[in-house]
């Protein structure tokens, strides 16, 4: 018998992506393996890297709002939220009631689109194909909406800084109750597949975990916090565009691990329901657009502005010199941070896990990448 | 600080309660058409304008001032945002005293500002959130170029890869910090592109030859 041979377990050094597609885009990860055992991580970022932060500092504000919906693009419009309000605060001014109130209604509506498609290419990377279908379904719905409001389904550019270009279209809140009303009862079809599916429970139970204590570590924020038992949601720490008045849960968890993650995100859905609802009922009348000057040039400061995105805290440090257009314009993208904790939480793992958890964290490159 | 001095940008300081006019077509009301922003030069003649922030007075602040003495520079806020300017050194004692101490686990951002005119060139910028207290404050440092700020990383684990891509986009190295190397530009790129003198069209032509077999990225 020779000393050794090629069945000796040894490490591997393997390669995942950026090609891969259950990547969700362009990552790299160099995984370390005994075996089927995970090792080690690696991630490689920045090829979907466009220099975002330095265009803002060479556009005005205005001009450089469309380039936010292309950083999360899946949801385009709580992007533009963030900024608006960044540079809103920047201003000192506010957007009218009922400006605020429209810009709830279509964020909470982009951060259901934004579960749904999460939802379905995490359940196609775990390998049901079902739910991608039903999930794309009901998404093409609310981006119908979209497309009617602003004239755009992805990277919508929905709203001004000050509050809102565009009226509601006729119809529109009937629309929303229409989407409400159809949208939770196939919430209920989407669990009927999956949530007490044996396979399902299978994949995603105790595989991923990450406690709180470490989320906190690792900054990590959004659904992965609360799936790991933290009531924290920045609609509720500190409301912004009167979310204050939205009767709504926090949907929290105890384990941390994916299948928690899931269940989280699955009633986040329900309560954006919930917040539609009750927004569509009390759209106040009045204006759409606040006191903001043609000329946007907030006086010399800056301001640190964040907002609760579908993936997690989404902030913005804009820093003025009192021009035209921003001095420094930082982006605190949350799947950047989130991105981070992957090596913890597949550590140990199986290399078929690799895929459940970079599927859990609702990373999108375009916004890690920036 | 001086307090209400309005050198030259007086804006309309507190407009909230504004409904009334719909219309956002005037412009804020004292200024003179008389200076016209310049159309697409790049440099912005020096504006004589500062931030007008107030001091920060609250039993944190005090709190660090009694701790840190000399180090702390600076408490003030903005817009209801508060920040503490330090000396270099003791950017991360403090960091650990608030994490401690105060309760501020969460540290949210990385990030720096260039200001290539001034002598300590680069502000370096760390964002905390107390989950418990529910507040946010801004923990800022000025470093001249070349100076290397400690690593925060055996604080908060998620400075690491966000003291990464400060070094990637500014050049400011962090000592101590287990992986200093470029996160989001390759690895060979030269040149750090978000300090003021990169400009927006420059690339790293080289590399461009070498990798993608091209003259030039323009």
């Amino acid at each position: 018998m020779p000393d050794s041979t090629f069945l000796d377990s040894t490490e591997l050094v393997l390669n995942m992506g950026p090609q891969h597609p259950s990547t969700h885009g362009v990552l790299r990860i160099i995984l370390k393996l005994d075996g089927e055992k995970v090792l080690g991580t690696e991630c490689i970022i920045g090829y979907l890297h466009r220099g975002v932060e330095k265009i803002g500092e060479n556009r005005t504000y205005a001009q450089f709002n469309p380039y936010v919906d292309r950083m999360d693009y899946v949801a385009a419009i709580s992007n533009g939220l963030g900024y608006c309000l960044a540079v809103e605060k920047l201003l000192n001014v506010e957007a009218p009631p009922r400006a605020q109130c429209i810009r709830v209604i279509l964020t909470e509506l982009n951060r259901i689109a934004s579960h749904l498609l999460w939802l379905g290419t995490h359940a196609l990377d775990i390998g049901a194909i079902t739910p991608v279908f039903y999930c794309l379904r009901e998404r093409e719905e609310a981006l119908k909406i979209f497309e009617k409001y602003c004239g755009a389904r992805l990277t919508t550019h929905a709203f001004r800084i000050g509050g809102l270009l565009y009226e509601t279209y006729d119809g529109f809140e009937q629309e929303i109750r229409d989407f409400c009303a159809m949208f939770v009862p196939k919430v209920d079809e989407y669990e009927e597949l999956l949530t007490n599916n044996r396979i399902w429970i299978g994949r995603l139970k105790d595989v991923g975990i990450l406690s709180a204590d470490e989320c906190k570590e690792y900054g990590v924020t959004g659904p992965v916090l609360r799936a790991a038992g933290v009531k924290w949601d920045l609609r509720k720490a500190q409301p912004y565009s009167g979310y204050e008045k939205y009767d709504f849960e926090i949907p929290i968890r105890q384990n941390g691990d994916t299948y928690d993650r899931y269940i989280v995100r699955m009633e986040e859905m329900r309560q954006s329901v919930r917040i539609m609802q009750q927004a569509v009922e009390a759209i106040p009348e009045g204006p759409i657009m606040g006191k903001v000057g043609k000329v946007i040039k907030p006086p010399v400061g800056e301001a640190y502005v964040s907002i609760e995105a579908p993936k997690g805290e989404l902030g913005y440090y804009v820093v003025s010199d009192g021009s035209t257009q921003p001095y420094r314009l930082r982006v605190r993208p949350p799947s950047f941070v989130n991105l981070q904790a992957l090596d913890r939480m597949i550590r140990g793992g199986l290399v078929a896990d690799v895929v459940a958890v970079v599927g859990t964290l609702d990373i999108v490159l375009g916004e890690i990448d920036r | 600080m001086a307090d209400d001095q309005k050198p030259g940008g007086s804006e309309a300081a507190p407009p909230p309660g504004s409904e009334a006019a719909g219309q956002p077509a005037k412009p804020a009301p004292p200024k003179p058409a008389a200076a016209p922003p310049k159309p697409a030069a790049p440099p912005p003649p020096k504006p004589p304008a500062i931030m007008l922030a107030t001091p920060w007075e609250s039993d944190l602040a005090r709190e660090l001032k009694e701790a840190f003495g000399e180090a702390i520079g600076e408490t003030s806020t903005y817009l209801g945002q508060n920040f503490i300017v330090a000396k270099p050194g003791s950017a991360i004692p403090i960091l650990e005293y608030l994490k401690l101490e105060s309760d501020f686990d969460y540290l949210v951002d990385v990030t720096a500002v260039d200001w290539p005119k001034r002598a300590e060139r680069f502000d370096v910028v760390y964002i905390l959130y107390s989950f418990s207290r529910n507040e946010r404050v801004r923990v800022k440092i000025f470093i001249p170029d070349g100076y290397q700020p400690e690593t925060a990383v055996g604080v908060h684990l998620t400075a690491d890869w966000l003291e990464r891509e400060v070094y990637d986009m500014f050049g400011i190295e962090f000592a101590g910090h287990p992986n200093m190397r470029r996160i989001l530009m390759p690895d060979e790129w030269q040149g750090f592109p978000l300090r003021k003198d990169y400009g927006i069209l420059q690339q790293d032509e080289r590399w461009v030859q070498e990798n993608l077999g091209i003259e030039s990225g323009q």
